[in-house]
């Protein structure tokens, strides 16, 4: 017990990788895999279960708990460096337990499932890492190591249909495509995070991550022969383009629908659920204690690109035939919430609306990725059937297919915050938090959430309601049992969290009055 | 004249005595031999001269202080020891080689001038004298002349040797002008008293350049320095291609071994100007006999530039004056005579199977014979100065004289011109190991010219991964002349 | 009593190498097996001297010393130091995984592994010399079997114009070298080619400023540095699979091993003067190397040129002159290695069967041959500098040795070229690998070879060790970085 609790983290770090070791070496039919890497896959959300409930008794050390350091990289003085507060944990919680359930639902991938299974346990452990680290080398590497698994998720099991044209005529398929622009464009944003994380470890003489929070900010002189305010300045926007990448920042979101339409159901689950989080984990993580100063500076900024994110990512959302594709601006759209809420917490930095608008994001990140993960799953039960998403296809489908109309009109109004579901609470914290900031790209902001509603509505409507498409008709089955097994988790915690968040909050506060405070 | 005869003097001539008894056998045998059967003559040759390899190396040991002997005609140094040795394997292995070379091989009289010539370049590596310098230089060279035209019914033999007996007449009349206006400045025909001479008469410099120019012109000759070298491709070509290999070897060593001699010796006055007429020598003889070397079809032709340009990397040595400088042209030639006659050993056993010296003749030798290519290899690369071979020491010694002397320009044009010799090596290589072979059949190599060629090899490799005893021979040369 | 075992390792392929060609030329089967016994054996014996280098112990270690040619101050003194040992073990590897590869050599193959084994034993002997004279006698043994090599048994169609032009770049770089480095002996006034004990002949500034850039760039031309890169793709790309393996793997780093030991280590000054102009050089081999190498549609020729960048990291890690600079140029030296030994290994593999090397002409291969696809997508991880393989762990420190020597410039525009890289190895990986399989070349390929498996494996292993676990070599090269930097005055 001793030693589950003194490497709780590395265990749940890297149980799913070895887990996906254990699942290339293990023989044995599709089925067989596909229960392993199901079982597999749930050792770590035990582990991590284990880690939530102990989480208050567990010693704190300069606010982080469960800590485990371990030299890794010494010459350039980096250690393999773990710990967690709430705001990680809370991360920690949401992709291992996003993971099982895209796991269960990838259950109806029939082509080289081994592989498939592995690279989602590979993902997996990249992406815990990120949330885990404290050293800041530590946290590049499991920042690039993720994009790894999930370009080939795409490249391989994405949809098989579709081309994309590049230039002079040359066609390839769009998955291949999509594959690509989602590595280059993170590839290359991080290209500055990278930069800039050598040129802070060379200054500081460590990666530590808590040695650098303290010496960091306060340093002052000069580097490079120029002024350091500066070298602040560009560093800051190397951090910020990363993340605002991946999070992703209009207008760095190109990328995006693309990625999302073209990855397997599972691949999109993950995609929206998790990896979008680690963007703004790394606004959270990185650029508001490293960059206090910058970040209040260019606050403003970020607001009025979050705002666009969430005014442009709605109608543009509502502007799309392919369900999938309005799903995923669906997640620019929310995802704008996030930053607008880090950006206000960055300006009045210190306040209690900054406290509030900090809570609400971070809320907003669990939040959406249990809605988001919903959504695409629901886009690629339908999918599955009728082997199209384009929304003017379908239509009038609720008779045929009534568990899964309730079920996609109860996520859909998850998503757009209906009060008593658990966007409703986030969003209600976001907006409170950043009206007395942003008070104009608040209110702007609102009307964002106005066309949220319009395009969720759209989605439903076309879906399910209005004449039915005849050709449906006998051949589209209901849900099946494995698929609510997906779903219900996810429902359950749409539910419980709007109706009492304090659970979750409570710990995220926590954090964030210690961080920020 | 000579007072008393000491042991000290015949040991000094041991070598001389004992060729000169080879050349009475030879010509005695030759009378009690049938005509059909007057090939042992070459192994009477070539026993004679292991014979007298052997006694040299074991009895004619110098001490480390040279001496003048024989009323100062002949100085007994480890110079000449070293040289002597030098023109003995050139010369074993020259025989060696003729063994079934249709023309001369059953003749008595090749073998004859060949122990003359090699008789005469022992003289020359040891003469301290101007006299004795003058007849051991003509010893040596009449009788080549009249090898490289011994084919009397091949017309590119006898132009071979006509050429080459006219340009050496010229260039020696030339060649003795000078020395006579030598012994008119100094007073003496001493080598060794020579400078003490010139200094006491006060020559003045430029008259003393010209004089030299004059001798430089016989001895440049002799080893084929551009703007001598004209004659080297044409004789080279034309003469039966062992007397070619003696020719690019020996003949070539004895000229070298008498420049150095004789310009360390005589002319310390005007240091700095032989030194640049030298290194320029040098710079044009590299240049030109790698350039032209480039364009050539023929592979005796090839290795005639070549070794122009060999000529022109061991005078780098010569230009740095110095010790280094003049252990590394030791070193070079011994070096360079083990390649040379590797190379030509591998040339002979071509031409007796396909009957033409063409390079393109020698397409895919690698798969008629490989240990044959192999061998070509060995010797082609260490003409280029690769490791682990014998020319790779030679070189990097001769850059290194030059860069000790300051001559680093110098040293910098051989980089490059090795850089095109590499060239022209490989390009014959890749004939040899790439072209498809127009006749599959091995090429047979008779036992004494596989001899021939294993021996070369292994000194070629030899000199190039042991190298502490030949670099302490050609230290004590170079001691002898400081 | 110490048992000679870099002489053992030195010496082990050359005299193989003549055995072999003593061996009956028909009989293949024969020939490979001594061959690999022989590959083998010296993979074993660097493995010993890898693991038991003690990072923590003198600077160097297993030394051996004999005289050679004492006149001179010419001795055969050999060791190894924490920056030679990976780099021994490197060449181990490539000679083991080199031959495997080359099972299917059918044309003289005696010979190819003669010559190979000779190209094996100048890379060692290079490695370990700590004599300035025995280093360029190693260093040309190193070179010249790369002619016949590529000549031979290359490329058809450009074979004779790649080997001569890369024979003659080399050998002119290591002969210019050569006059510096005699300059260096005479210049001491210490009559010794030692190089420790160079090492303390303190040459005027004058001197080393002069010289300096004869040195490095003579040696710098293997390193593949610009603008003297132009023999290297063509070589790579003209030279049978093991060659190309030897060469891009391990040739190079003799380049640019060679360009540190005897230009910076010896001529501290001399570096510290030019330097910093070179490595903007560095960086046009960076960032030019990996453009060029995403316009190539032959595979092979975008492997060349991948190394042509990621061997301008090697040298803008020396050229920073710190302690990061080096850390990562060392790792670099032996990540690099590898990953380009497997590239070309698996390229070897995919034309061997395909014959053509054109990218948009294949296709699918992974459902044919999955184990060298992820063995490729290893090695291009490696080669993006992914996190979690040896590329990182190396690219790292470079880079942050050049915002530690105050090159920030350089190290933003350097960073484009692992956009690009990562650009050019996922447009291979897809269009060779996955996709579907030309109609052309549908059942004429088939699944690698056990033993290749074996060879991949083996170069897999190592990345993802030094990836996952980089203290395996860290120590290693930290050890020997140290002692170079006290040479650049603890700089």
């Amino acid at each position: 017990m001793d030693f589950i609790n003194s490497h709780i983290l590395s265990l749940i770090l890297f149980s799913p990788l070895v887990g996906g070791l254990i699942l290339l070496l293990v023989p044995g039919n599709k089925d067989l895999t596909r229960r392993l890497a199901l079982a597999l896959s749930l050792i770590p959300f035990v582990f991590t279960v284990i880690a939530w409930l102990g989480f208050g008794a567990a010693p704190e050390v300069d606010g982080f708990r469960y800590q485990e350091q371990v030299a890794w990289y010494p010459a350039i003085n980096s250690s393999y460096h773990l710990g967690v507060d709430g705001l990680s944990l809370s991360m920690v919680l949401l992709t291992t337990l996003l993971s099982p359930l895209a796991i269960l639902a990838s259950f109806s991938v029939e082509e080289r499932i081994r592989p498939y299974m592995a690279l989602f346990l590979a993902l997996e452990t990249g992406m815990l890492g990120v949330f885990m680290s404290l050293d800041l080398l530590l946290f590049f590497v499991f920042w690039e190591v993720g994009l790894v698994p999930m370009y080939f998720l795409i490249d391989q099991w994405g949809s098989k249909t579709g081309e994309r044209e590049l230039w002079a005529g040359m066609k390839v398929p769009a998955r291949r495509y999509a594959s690509f622009k989602f590595m280059i464009y993170t590839m290359a944003g991080s290209l500055g995070l990278l930069l800039a994380i050598q040129m802070l470890g060379v200054v500081s003489g460590t990666f530590d991550l808590i040695a650098i929070f303290q010496s960091w900010p306060s340093l002052t002189g000069s580097l490079f022969g120029l002024d350091i305010g500066t070298v602040k300045a560009i560093a800051f926007w190397a951090f910020t383009i990363a993340f605002a990448i991946k999070v992703p920042v209009w207008p760095f979101h190109t990328w995006l629908p693309d990625a999302h339409t073209e990855a397997p159901t599972a691949g999109s689950m993950i995609l929206a659920g998790v990896l979008l989080k680690l963007g703004a984990y790394g606004f959270l993580r990185l650029v508001l204690p490293l960059y206090p100063a910058e970040a209040q500076q260019y606050a403003p900024v970020l607001a009025i690109l979050a705002t666009a994110a969430i005014i442009f990512g709605a109608f543009s959302a509502y502007g799309q035939r392919d369900f999938k594709r309005l799903v995923a601006y669906s997640s620019v759209n929310h995802m704008g919430f996030v930053v607008l809420g880090i950006a206000a917490a960055a300006y009045a930095a210190g306040t209690q609306d900054a406290t509030i608008a900090l809570n609400g994001a971070v809320l907003q990140m669990f939040n959406h990725g249990i809605s988001a993960a919903a959504m695409f799953f629901l886009v690629g039960v339908i999918y599955e059937r009728t082997h199209t998403r384009d929304l003017e296809e379908w239509g009038g489908l609720f008779p045929l297919v009534p568990i899964f109309g309730g079920l996609l009109i109860f996520s859909s109004m998850s998503s757009l915050g209906l009060p008593g579901l658990n966007g409703f609470v986030s969003e209600f914290l976001v907006v409170r938090g950043a009206w007395p900031v942003f008070t104009v790209l608040t209110a702007l902001s609102m009307l964002g959430l106005f066309f949220t509603g319009a395009y969720i509505l759209k989605g439903i409507a076309k879906t399910l309601h209005g004449p039915l498409n005849e050709k449906w008709k006998g051949h589209l089955s209901e849900i099946t049992r494995r698929e609510v097994l997906v779903l219900a988790p996810l429902l359950v915690l749409m539910v419980w969290l709007g109706l009492w968040p304090a659970w979750l909050l409570s710990v995220i506060n926590q954090a964030v009055a210690t961080l920020f405070g | 004249m000579f007072g008393s005869i000491t042991a000290d003097m015949l040991v000094a001539i041991l070598p001389e005595i004992a060729l000169l008894v080879v050349v009475l056998v030879v010509f005695v045998t030759e009378l009690l031999l049938p005509e059909r059967r007057r090939g042992a003559l070459a192994w009477i040759t070539a026993g004679g001269l292991g014979l007298t390899l052997a006694l040299t190396v074991l009895f004619a040991r110098p001490g480390a202080e040279g001496e003048l002997l024989w009323g100062g005609m002949l100085r007994h140094d480890w110079l000449a020891f070293i040289f002597k040795i030098i023109f003995l394997v050139s010369a074993l292995i020259t025989t060696l080689l003729s063994v079934g070379w249709e023309a001369v091989w059953r003749k008595g009289e090749y073998y004859v001038l060949l122990l003359t010539s090699t008789l005469g370049m022992t003289l020359m590596a040891a003469s301290g004298d101007l006299i004795m310098l003058f007849l051991a230089i003509e010893t040596t060279s009449i009788p080549l002349y009249i090898m490289a035209g011994f084919i009397t019914g091949d017309d590119k033999s006898t132009e071979s040797g006509f050429k080459y007996l006219l340009f050496g007449a010229v260039t020696t009349g030339v060649m003795l002008y000078g020395l006579s206006l030598l012994y008119g400045f100094a007073g003496t025909t001493n080598l060794y008293d020579m400078a003490a001479g010139l200094a006491a008469a006060q020559i003045p410099g430029p008259v003393l350049v010209g004089t030299l120019f004059l001798i430089l012109l016989g001895f440049g000759f002799k080893v084929a320095l551009v703007p001598l070298h004209f004659w080297a491709p044409d004789v080279y070509e034309g003469a039966p291609t062992p007397v070619t290999a003696f020719l690019s070897t020996a003949s070539k060593a004895a000229g070298f071994a008498v420049l150095t001699r004789v310009m360390l010796a005589a002319f310390p006055s005007i240091l700095a100007d032989w030194q640049a007429i030298v290194a320029v020598a040098a710079a044009l003889s590299m240049t030109l006999g790698n350039v032209v070397a480039l364009t050539q079809r023929n592979i005796k032709r090839l290795l005639a530039y070549s070794s122009i340009a060999h000529a022109g990397y061991a005078l780098l040595g010569v230009a740095a004056a110095s010790e280094l400088g003049v252990i590394s042209v030791v070193y070079y030639f011994l070096a360079y005579t083990a390649t040379q006659l590797a190379a030509f050993a591998v040339v002979i056993i071509v031409w007796h199977k396909v009957g033409s010296d063409e390079i393109d003749d020698y397409a895919g030798l690698s798969r008629r014979s490989p240990l044959l290519a192999l061998a070509m290899l060995l010797s082609f690369l260490s003409l280029a100065g690769v490791p682990p071979l014998g020319g790779f020491i030679a070189k990097i010694l001769v850059f290194a004289a030059a860069v000790d002397a300051g001559l680093v320009w110098l040293a910098f044009l051989g980089v490059l011109n090795s850089i095109v010799g590499l060239y022209y090596y490989l390009i014959v290589l890749k004939v040899v190991y790439l072209s498809p072979p127009k006749d599959e059949k091995p090429v047979p190599v008779m036992r004494t010219h596989g001899a021939a060629l294993l021996v070369s090899v292994l000194l070629v490799l030899v000199l190039g991964i042991v190298l502490a005893p030949w670099y302490a021979w050609a230290q004590a040369s170079a001691a002898s002349l400081f | 009593m110490q048992l000679p075992i870099l002489s053992a390792i030195v010496f082990l392929p050359i005299v193989a190498g003549a055995v072999l060609l003593f061996l009956p030329p028909k009989n293949h089967r024969l020939i490979y097996r001594v061959a690999l016994a022989v590959g083998l054996i010296a993979f074993l014996l660097s493995l010993v001297v890898y693991f038991s280098f003690d990072a923590s112990g003198p600077r160097y270690q297993f030394e051996e010393q004999y005289n050679w040619l004492p006149a001179l101050g010419i001795s055969y003194h050999v060791a190894v130091d924490g920056i030679t040992a990976p780099l021994v073990l490197l060449t181990g590897v490539v000679i083991f995984t080199g031959v495997i590869i080359s099972q299917r050599i059918d044309d003289r193959p005696r010979e190819f592994f003669a010559f190979l084994f000779i190209l094996a034993s100048g890379v060692f002997g290079v490695f370990v010399a700590l004599d300035m004279f025995a280093l360029f006698f190693f260093y040309e043994i190193a070179v010249f079997p790369m002619y016949l090599l590529i000549a031979l048994w290359g490329w058809k169609q450009t074979r004779e114009y790649a080997a001569m032009k890369l024979t003659l770049y080399l050998f002119i770089g290591s002969l210019i070298a050569l006059v510096g480095a005699l300059a260096m002996y005479f210049a001491s006034g210490l009559g010794t080619f030692d190089m420790v004990a160079l090492e303390g002949a303190n040459f005027p500034a004058g001197f080393q400023n002069f010289w300096f850039p004869f040195v490095f760039f003579g040696f710098a031309v293997l390193g593949g540095i610009f603008p003297f890169h132009n023999w290297s793709p063509d070589g790579h790309v003209a030279a049978p699979t093991a060659v190309s393996m030897f060469h891009a793997g391990v040739l190079m780093k003799l380049g640019a091993f060679a360009a540190l030991r005897v230009g910076i280590m010896l001529m501290p000054i001399g570096a510290q003067t030019h330097l910093p102009w070179i490595i903007l050089l560095t960086l046009v081999n960076v960032v030019y190397g990996a453009f060029i190498a995403m316009v190539q549609t032959d595979f092979k020729y975008m492997i060349g040129f991948s190394s042509v960048s990621h061997m301008g990291l090697v040298a803008m890690g020396f050229a920073t002159l710190n302690y990061n600079g080096f850390l990562g140029a060392g790792v670099q030296m032996v990540s690099h290695g590898v990953m380009t030994a497997l590239f070309f290994a698996v390229v070897g593999m995919v034309y061997d069967q395909a014959h053509t090397r054109e990218i948009p002409k294949l296709g699918g291969l992974v459902k044919v041959m999955p184990f060298a696809a992820v063995a490729f997508i290893i090695g291009g991880l490696v080669s993006m500098g992914m996190p979690g393989f040896s590329g990182f762990i190396a690219e790292f420190p470079i880079f942050m040795g050049l915002w530690s020597g105050g090159y920030p410039l350089i190290a933003i525009i350097a960073a484009i070229s692992i956009a690009v890289t990562a650009a050019y190895i996922l447009r291979a990986v897809s269009r060779v690998f996955f996709g579907e399989i030309p109609a052309e070349l549908e059942g004429h390929m088939h699944d690698i070879r056990p033993s290749e498996k074996l060879a991949l494996g083996v170069l897999c292993v190592i990345m993802v060790t030094i990836g996952i676990y980089p203290n395996i070599i860290l120590p290693m090269v930290q050890a020997g970085t140290n002692a170079v930097l006290a040479l650049l005055g603890g700089a």
